[in-house]
């Protein structure tokens, strides 16, 4: 097939919107991997600033990966079942249930973290836990897993399959596990990816509702950030890229196409 | 048997209501309480308007989000267009790399922009290296606009795919052979059939750069948009009604947008079809 010149100028121009975006991920790898940033790559390559990062920052690693997990448990036992019922009883009530379920997407991170720490920022012991940040992964989460299995449902009449089973004596519960779960897999794969990459990313909840203790990745970013050395921040980015790029291709390979309700930035 | 199955249901999906009722509904009406229990009262939710600081923080973060908007609806749909339209060596790792950024957090889009246009960034780099001196634009409005560029395209480039791929190239043909120039086409065939997508995807941009905060936080710049003016007058200034007050505003914002678009989007969708 020929080109024609619209071609190479669209291709042209989709390469340079594409190095916008990768070029400064390029430049933070390697300047987490130089000596000296400001000198250049001639100063030599060390891993010595992920050793630093290990030091300070290790702790902040590991409870974005308990969070992220715990945050991903509680999405599923809660929003798996909700998004079932919704497929299930399509009407006014559940289309109420469903807006209402979806609806902290629609709300600025700060102003759910304000309202949370308003209400329960009293209860100290509660306050000081990672099981605050935790309400606040879930809530943001919950409606993404919703969304996802929800889609899949609504996509092919799973009903029919329901009753049959139950024409041949399969209860409730058996119906629920035995034939509507498996049948919703590719929902709740993309769902659960999407919940662990985005609890992993949070920062805008997070930042306002952490407490020392509770320091999670992406805060401690912020916080080498403003206060270390670049090479440190970068070398932390790089550790943040590589927890994160797995799950980003899996949800490219698994994840449902519609990405348009993802907020968070 | 129905009714017990009901009952089952009720069961399953009271959990979600609960938690959604605990955590998202009670601490919302006590934001709106407490916003309105100030000094000064009812006033904190007009302050936003009749205060001169906050307004003009509304007003910049309205004017940034708008232009953001414009610019990402125009760049992501050139290379959401071309890419659902051509099929090349590379591509799919093309469309892998544009939607890496969707999970990056705000503070790291803020330390790419760092990257690029920092003190020791790469366009500064460049720009010295040919004699016009080290051009550095993070810390000002134009790094914030880059930041919310950066973390708006992955976003809206995926909806316009998925909407171009809709697209009748016979209408294209149709409009060509009757002597329209590609601009023509564009205007009068593309952008019609896009309409929905570009209104909901726009939608999401807008509010999503109404409530960024991570970006604006790292770059730390002095324009204060709405967001880091709440965080201020929280942690900082401990005003916590105004706070508040401007939460609420914001989140008002930001829902109505993406409700509206909704509507919209559904009724050009249900013209077209």
């Amino acid at each position: 097939m020929r080109r024609t010149p619209y071609f190479w100028l669209q291709l042209a121009f989709t390469l340079l919107v594409c190095s916008f975006l990768l070029v400064p991920v390029f430049m933070s790898i390697v300047a987490g991997l130089t000596e000296n940033f400001f000198v250049g790559v001639k100063s030599g390559f060390t891993t010595r600033w992920i050793g630093v990062v290990w030091e300070l920052y290790a702790p902040t690693i590991f409870r974005s990966m308990y969070i992220a997990l715990a945050t991903l448990a509680v999405t599923l036992v809660v929003g798996v079942p909700a998004a079932y019922v919704l497929a299930k009883r399509p009407g006014m009530a559940t289309r109420l249930i469903e807006e209402f379920l979806v609806l902290p997407v629609a709300i600025p991170g700060l102003a759910i973290a304000l309202a949370l720490i308003i209400t329960y920022g009293g209860f100290r012991d509660f306050r000081t836990s990672w099981g605050f940040i935790l309400v606040g992964h879930v809530l943001y989460t919950l409606p993404f897993m919703v969304r996802s299995v929800l889609a899949v449902l609504s996509s092919f009449n799973f009903q029919v399959l329901e009753e049959s089973a139950a024409s041949l004596g399969a209860g409730f519960w058996r119906r629920f596990f035995g034939i509507v779960l498996p049948n919703a897999r590719s929902g709740i794969v993309a769902g659960a990816l999407t919940v662990v990459t985005l609890s992993i990313g949070e920062f805008n909840l997070t930042w306002m509702m952490h407490t020392p203790e509770t320091m999670t990745l992406p805060v401690g970013l912020a916080d080498s950030y403003a206060s270390m050395r670049l090479e440190i921040g970068s070398a932390y980015t790089l550790v943040f890229f590589i927890m994160i790029t797995p799950l980003l291709v899996a949800l490219q390979r698994y994840g449902v196409q519609s990405t348009r309700t993802r907020k968070g930035a | 048997m129905r009714g017990r199955e009901n009952r089952f249901l009720l069961l399953m999906v009271a959990p979600a209501i609960v938690v959604g009722a605990a955590f998202f509904l009670l601490p919302l009406a006590r934001l709106a309480v407490v916003g309105a229990t100030g000094k000064l009262g009812i006033a904190a939710y007009t302050a936003v308007v009749t205060n001169p600081q906050y307004f003009q923080a509304l007003a910049s973060t309205i004017v940034l989000s708008v232009t953001v908007t414009v610019a990402t609806l125009v760049i992501a749909g050139i290379a959401g267009v071309f890419l659902e339209r051509n099929h090349f060596l590379g591509r799919e790792a093309l469309i892998s790399m544009l939607t890496l950024p969707l999970a990056f957090p705000g503070v790291v889009v803020g330390f790419m922009v760092i990257m690029l246009a920092g003190r020791t960034g790469l366009i500064g780099e460049i720009t010295s290296t040919f004699g016009a001196g080290r051009l550095v634009f993070a810390y000002s409005i134009a790094g914030l606009f880059t930041g919310y560029i950066y973390f708006s395209i992955p976003r809206v480039i995926l909806t316009i795919m998925a909407a171009a791929e809709k697209l009748d190239p016979a209408l294209e043909e149709a409009a060509r052979s009757l002597g329209a120039n590609p601009w023509r086409v564009i205007v009068d065939v593309i952008l019609p059939a896009l309409k929905p997508a570009l209104i909901a995807s726009g939608a999401i941009c807008f509010a999503t750069s109404m409530g960024a905060f991570g970006t604006a936080f790292t770059l730390a710049t002095d324009i204060k948009v709405l967001p880091i003016v709440i965080y201020t007058e929280f942690t900082l200034l401990a005003n916590i009604a105004l706070a508040a007050a401007l939460s609420m505003v914001l989140g008002i914002i930001t829902w109505a947008t993406l409700a509206l678009s909704r509507v919209a989007a559904g009724a050009t969708a249900a013209a077209a079809g």
